[in-house]
């Protein structure tokens, strides 16, 4: 019992402050695209063909990355000879539309809140069911560590309960399988209304890299209706957790967040520096120009962030 | 060719396909079913289109002691062949694999039934004689009959954030005499779409195979590709490879033991655990970004490099980790409830495990001392050398332990690395060429966290990929966690089922 005591007071404190607190990401994380199609020389394809699941296009409006198919991988960043594409520290990626997960230029967070009626019946009791319907069991692995001391959903009153019949919606990742058809489907029936759905993930947003395979259906919304898209190949527990109190509105209602995430834009966008390491100086130079017009003009620039709206925090 | 003068190869080397002696079937036959006495493992059987509509099988063997594979091939007459499983038990699931995807049966075999429910690659062979496409989960469970004896039923969808998998005991009130596991559902095609390859999607296929093994099976891939396609790796990217490799296997090892001591209610290092897997995520997040490795490993090196910094960082973070994971999973030794529960439950007895061939913890948990690092060593472990850790009970407590053995090593080995990086780039100057050698054989072995990982390909004339074998460590393993259910608690199932910690996707692939 002492060793237990003991051990307790040496493992301390380690819920992560967030939403008072940014989140702790990796300096070399890469989250939402920021694009500059200005830099593409006429007809150049070459991030295209090397997208592993088709996520870029290019039309008269210059270039778009699906981020419902990407994999935030690295192929199109190392195959762009001009800098015209980056990731940046974004990790506020979820929306409630699909065709929202296509930037053009630079990704902005959406507010996802549910309607009214259902925020008010949600917001601050959520129970969900997770359903793995062909996911690599990396999503869901970054759905489980939200109910570790670390995140600890169940501070925000939301969590995995066993049965369908005890949720308020479905957590669904994979992309889908015919052989999850029929399971999923039911599962969803066995929900009782009103009820929501949460799709994790490339897969279950559009089959991610099996899309169209014919064992698989190109992800949730082929079989049930979808109400939040969390991109990522698997995304961060992070950025499920702010898609989660996005939707029930716990965002908004935090007064010190905007003004607490200025700083930590500031110190990002300097950290930002360490893109050196992966991309070699220019790349990197390229990258934190879109990220406001330089290092030195994002941290001289607060006011206009403000106006804005919204915090920033994407370096 | 007699089976006496079958060459031997190495992991991760390529032979030209000529070279592997196609032999009759009845040689072949014997020359598989003569593996466990001759000290071999089957470590891959599976079949491949040949001439004229017919089947070639295909048979890798390790001999782990000698550090050598062997591959020898046989055509199959007609549409069946003598089964190997009442000679060879651990050839039993590949036999089944082979029926469903090519629609040929293996005569005499016990236990006989679908593995994916999945339609036979060719058209109008169904070794079932089905002509509806299959559905999932239908097919002739076995049963015990009697009055007091009752079935249970588990799955696809299961209380936890798992992935999805039928489960069915058959019981007689809390004692389960026999638990069969019925997969399949997270079937994505992924080896169909894997031929002719490489392809642009070939890499993004092996990172999600299981994406909890990401770094596991995208090097095996990649050893494939580099042989093949006769790249050299700097010795720089070997490090990284391996520290990638550790740093996997310690996440989910230090997981696992959180979430078996949750399974018995020992609250505490279930916590503790619970967030410290994290802390070896992040460390391979500061490598390259992402907590699973994605994008880290790639044909002919390593897609991120660490400066001296990082370096010094990582060894801080992981030292400080460890500490914690000691204190956490120390507590589970010395809690008599937790050694309750621990001991003596899910036993595998070591003459089952070897008879199934079970590969990585839950062998070595039976006394097998199988490691792919220390058998078939590729990479940097053929410089650095990893103890083989080993229990003997066979039970749940050998499992977790043996985690705990292998998580001590591992950091070791990490601190060891990263403490003399070698110098260079991570990338060589040429890669693999993208014109992979034509008419070739490739098998590749990786000490994945679960156990053997095993892609073997093919290469056509143009050098695109033929067939792409897969075989992840659970496929070996699943077997092995229906055995250790036998006359235990059905209650004890959870337990049973985290201490083997099998993957759903990379079985059903």
């Amino acid at each position: 019992m002492l060793k237990l005591l003991v051990a307790r007071f040496q493992q301390g404190h380690r819920t992560a402050g967030y939403p008072d607190e940014p989140p702790s990401l990796p300096d070399r994380f890469r989250g939402g695209p920021a694009l500059d199609s200005s830099k593409c020389p006429l007809g150049c394809r070459e991030c295209i063909g090397a997208c592993p699941t088709d996520a870029l296009r290019s039309d008269g409006d210059g270039l778009a990355l699906d981020m419902g198919r990407c994999l935030f991988c690295t192929e199109c960043l190392q195959a762009c000879p001009h800098g015209a594409i980056a990731l940046t520290q974004e990790y506020r990626l979820a929306t409630r539309k699909r065709e929202d997960l296509v930037v053009r230029e630079r990704v902005e967070p959406h507010s996802n809140v549910l309607d009214e009626k259902l925020r008010k019946l949600f917001g601050r009791s959520l129970k969900l069911r997770q359903v793995s319907a062909g996911g690599c069991n990396g999503c869901e692995s970054d759905v489980n560590v939200l109910g570790t001391i670390v995140f600890d959903i169940g501070r925000f009153g939301i969590q995995m309960v066993a049965s369908p019949r005890h949720a308020d919606g479905l957590l669904i990742t994979g992309p889908v399988t015919e052989n999850m058809k029929l399971a999923l489907k039911k599962t969803y029936d066995a929900v009782p209304a009103p009820k929501i759905v949460i799709a994790v993930g490339a897969c279950a947003i559009s089959g991610g890299p099996y899309v169209d395979h014919p064992e698989v259906h190109n992800g949730a919304d082929a079989v049930v209706p979808v109400d939040l898209y969390v991109p990522g190949c698997p995304p961060h527990p992070f950025t499920i957790l702010d898609g989660l109190l996005g939707l029930l509105g716990r965002l908004e209602s935090h007064p010190s967040w905007a003004e607490r995430f200025r700083e930590t834009a500031q110190r990002v966008e300097a950290e930002n520096l360490a893109e050196q390491l992966r991309w070699g100086v220019p790349r990197a130079e390229e990258a934190a120009k879109y990220l406001g017009g330089g290092i030195e003009g994002s941290a001289a620039k607060p006011e206009e962030r403000e106006k804005a709206g919204r915090p920033e925090t994407g370096a | 060719m007699s089976a006496a003068s079958i060459p031997s190869m190495r992991s991760g080397r390529a032979t030209p396909r000529d070279a592997v002696p196609r032999l009759e079937p009845e040689a072949f036959r014997q020359w598989v079913t003569d593996a466990p006495s001759a000290h071999k493992r089957v470590a891959a059987l599976f079949g491949a289109p040949a001439e004229g509509e017919r089947v070639e099988l295909f048979a890798v063997l390790a001999s782990d002691e000698e550090g050598l594979l062997h591959a020898a091939s046989t055509v199959l007459v007609g549409d069946t062949f003598s089964s190997m499983t009442p000679d060879c038990p651990q050839v039993h699931l590949f036999e089944r694999e082979i029926a469903e995807t090519w629609g040929v049966v293996p005569e005499g075999h016990p236990w006989f039934k679908p593995v994916r429910f999945v339609r036979s690659g060719r058209p109008g062979r169904d070794a079932w004689n089905r002509t509806e496409a299959p559905v999932v989960g239908v097919m002739d469970f076995y049963r015990v009959e009697g009055d007091e004896v009752h079935e249970v039923a588990v799955g696809p969808v299961h209380a936890g954030v798992i992935e999805p998998g039928h489960f069915r005991f058959q019981c007689h009130g809390e004692n389960v005499f026999h638990l069969e596991i019925s997969l399949g559902y997270q079937h994505r095609g992924v080896e169909r779409a894997l031929l002719s390859g490489p392809t642009k999607r070939t890499i993004p296929y092996m990172e999600t195979l299981a994406g909890d093994t990401t770094i596991g099976h995208t090097l095996a891939y990649c050893q494939v590709v580099e042989a093949l396609g006769s790249a050299r790796v700097p010795a720089r990217a070997h490090a990284l490879r391996g520290i990638a490799l550790e740093l996997e296997r310690l996440a989910n090892h230090v997981g696992n033991l959180g979430a078996l001591a949750g399974d018995v209610g020992f609250l505490p290092t279930a916590s503790f655990c619970g967030r410290l897997r994290g802390d070896f995520l992040n460390l391979t997040a500061m490598i390259c970004g992402n907590r699973f490795g994605r994008a880290l490993v790639r044909p002919g090196g390593a897609n991120f490099d660490i400066d001296r910094e990082r370096c010094t960082l990582m060894q801080e973070r992981l030292r400080a980790a460890l500490h914690d994971v000691k204190t956490s999973v120390e507590l589970l030794w010395n809690s008599a409830s937790v050694g309750a529960r621990f001991e003596g439950t899910g036993t595998v007895s070591r003459e089952v495990a070897e008879a199934l061939g079970l590969v990585g913890v839950a062998a070595r948990a039976c006394g097998l001392e199988r490691d792919v690092r220390h058998d078939h060593p590729s990479g940097i472990f053929r410089l650095a050398h990893i103890p083989v850790s080993v229990w003997h009970t066979g039970d749940v407590f050998a499992r977790a332990y043996v985690r705990w053995l292998e998580i001590q090593r591992s950091c070791a080995f990490i601190e060891e690395q990263l403490r003399a990086l070698p110098q260079g780039a991570v990338r060589g100057p040429s890669g693999p060429s993208d014109a992979l050698g034509p008419n070739r054989l490739c098998v590749s072995l990786v000490e994945g966290w679960r156990g053997e990982i095993c892609h073997v390909a093919l290469t056509d004339d143009a050098g695109k990929f033929s067939t792409y074998k897969v075989i992840d460590p659970s496929f070996h393993n699943w077997t092995g966690l229906a055995m250790a259910l036998r006359e235990q608690q059905i209650s004890d199932f959870p337990l049973c089922n985290k201490s083997f910690d099998l993957s759903y996707c990379g079985h059903d692939l």
